[in-house]
């Protein structure tokens, strides 16, 4: 009897075992399929001509498949909407965590959460109805799909990440340390910018870290207001691709070295990701530490 | 006295704190109004209760509402035992810490990942071996949503007294008993947080779909759609907004997407102060 309980148990213990281990399959899964693939199209383009060709010119009789344009496309505009959307964000958050009213932070809170919930597709449809035609008319500039509107979407999406993880971090800051200050004959604002804000900082550059990796993985909202045309980005009035819409608009009707080359850009993307992870892991660590 | 430079600052810095909050908090305001005053007008009967017909040129999204319905559903089936299961092995069975950190990091991995990634590879893994169809698309969004169930479950069975399963293994009961009774039954709230927000995030995915479960507007019954390609709303108003200018039809399930997303938002909020902790979302 005893025997076949412990026998029981054990088969019951492998289970949970397995499915707990469903979730590092998971990730070897991906890891491993996204290096397959995108191998072959970079061994055979090239790998320095594939990342630091010019020109990506897939469909033309003699393709060409350099994605540095993407690359830049995804830096430059990952990095304007962290500066468009992280001083908002920030600001907003310390607001919150700090100093507003229950009543506002309330319903902050929900308005927050609810910019987060809105679906990829509805940003990049008000994009494309509102913030397209309104850049084309206030810069005079033939089409407003470009990356300044990429950029300016993007710093709303990036919104949501930034002011939660903010303001979980500041209200992590002990209550000592402002009291400290305050009593000190430091006003409010000073205390919380120049106490508060400085003991959260490794919370708000992972803020600042979730954000990135937010934009950079984006694809369809900046797939509808971006142009998607590969430019290389000279300027921000001009219609580019990112890393992501390269691969979401030529997949459904790619094929052969064209399509490999695609799960190479995917590839590319996953590296910047997995860095930024470790980004991310490295900041929410030092927190924990302290 | 306040000297005139620290008073500077102090209203440079409060005046761009309400001006950025107010920002947020217009934006927000801005498209959901926007978004619902554009889509209600074309919010008609006849666009939820008909399938999109070349012959009378009309276009009906009944058949993209029972392919959200459909995925979300499959997928929710599909992702509870997993990420239910790995949250028990974390918190009743783990002694090994390393396995711990192992999980936990692959968990961490799994939710940084983007939706178009999700995209490429469930393609690879599913649509190449089964057709693009709604199945394809609900397996990949199991792997997406399964941190997210993971971890509120997680959170929930910390909260199970640990008085309780001593009670329950003092009475000699064996642990997959404890587990069965005493610590599931416990942590419902936490499973439930964790479905309304999967349902949330299935509901505004489409990268993810877009090439594994396809475009396609037929209406099916429930078990036989798994086999067919469809679209959900999301992908319907992708299509029909960039690829057939229909931007009445757009905004319309955009308009519906919003409504969803709204009550999505009110009932993660009413469960999770049912639990009487923080709202974590996203």
């Amino acid at each position: 009897m005893k025997k076949r309980t412990n026998l029981f148990e054990a088969v019951i213990h492998g289970i949970f075992l397995l499915l707990g281990l469903i979730t590092v399959g998971c990730v070897l899964l991906i890891t491993v399929y996204l290096i397959l693939s995108g191998i072959p199209a970079i061994r055979q383009i090239g790998l320095f001509k594939f990342l630091f060709g010019t020109k990506w010119a897939s469909t033309a009789a003699e393709p060409e498949y350099g994605i540095l344009p993407f690359i830049l496309t995804s830096i430059y505009g990952t990095a304007g909407a962290i500066v468009v959307g992280v001083p908002i964000g920030f600001l907003t958050a310390v607001y919150l965590a700090k100093m507003a009213p229950k009543s506002v932070k309330r319903f902050m809170e929900q308005a927050v959460s609810m910019l987060a919930g809105i679906p990829s597709v509805v940003y990049g449809l008000v994009g494309m109805m509102v913030l397209v035609p309104g850049l084309r008319n206030i810069f005079h500039i033939p089409d407003g799909a470009s990356l300044l509107a990429a950029i300016l979407v993007l710093s709303v999406m990036i919104l949501p990440s930034i002011i939660k993880m903010s303001i979980t971090a500041l209200e992590a800051v002990p209550k000592e340390y402002e009291d400290a200050s305050l009593a000190l004959g430091a006003t409010p604002e000073e205390t919380y910018f120049r106490v508060s804000v400085p003991a959260a900082r490794s919370g708000i550059a992972a803020a600042v870290v979730l954000g990135v990796g937010r934009a950079i993985g984006e694809a369809m909202a900046v797939m509808m207001v971006a142009g998607n045309v590969p430019n290389m980005p000279g300027s921000l009035f001009q219609s580019v691709c990112f890393l992501t819409t390269a691969v979401a608009k030529e997949m459904s009707y790619s094929s052969g070295l064209q399509k490999q080359a695609l799960f190479s850009i995917a590839l590319v993307l996953f590296l910047f990701i997995m860095l930024i992870n470790a980004a991310l892991n490295f900041f929410l660590k030092g927190d924990k530490n302290k | 006295m306040i000297s005139k430079r620290r008073r500077l600052f102090l209203w440079t810095v409060r005046g761009a704190m309400y001006l950025a909050t107010a920002l947020t908090a217009g934006l927000t305001l801005f498209l959901m109004l926007y978004v619902l005053a554009k889509g209600i007008p074309n919010i008609t009967w006849e666009l939820l209760s008909t399938k999109p017909s070349y012959l009378s040129d009309r276009i009906g999204i009944l058949p993209d509402i029972l392919n959200t319905l459909y995925i979300v559903i499959y997928a929710l089936i599909l992702v509870l035992p997993l990420g239910v299961g790995a949250a028990i092995y974390l918190t009743e069975y783990a002694s090994n810490q390393k396995v711990v950190a192992a999980i936990e990091y692959a968990a961490e991995t799994l939710s940084g990942i983007p939706s178009i990634i999700y995209g490429l590879v469930g393609m690879l893994l599913f649509s190449n071996n089964m057709g693009t169809s709604l199945l394809a698309g609900a397996l990949t969004l199991v792997i997406m949503n399964l941190p997210t169930i993971m971890r509120n479950t997680q959170e929930s069975l910390k909260t199970v007294p640990m008085s309780y399963r001593e009670g329950a293994f003092g009475l000699g009961a064996g642990k997959w008993r404890v587990i069965r009774t005493v610590v599931l039954p416990n942590c419902v709230d936490g499973i439930v947080t964790g479905c309304i927000l999967s349902v949330g995030r299935i509901l505004g995915e489409s990268a993810a779909l877009l090439f594994t479960a396809g475009f396609a507007h037929v209406v099916n019954g429930f078990w036989a759609a798994r086999n067919s390609a469809g679209a959900t709303l999301t992908v319907a108003l992708y299509v029909y907004a960039k690829e057939q200018g229909e931007f009445g039809v757009a905004f319309a399930i955009a308009a519906i997407l919003m409504v969803l997303a709204f009550l999505i938002n009110l009932s993660a909020t009413f469960v999770s102060k049912r639990l009487g902790r923080k709202n974590q979302i996203g």
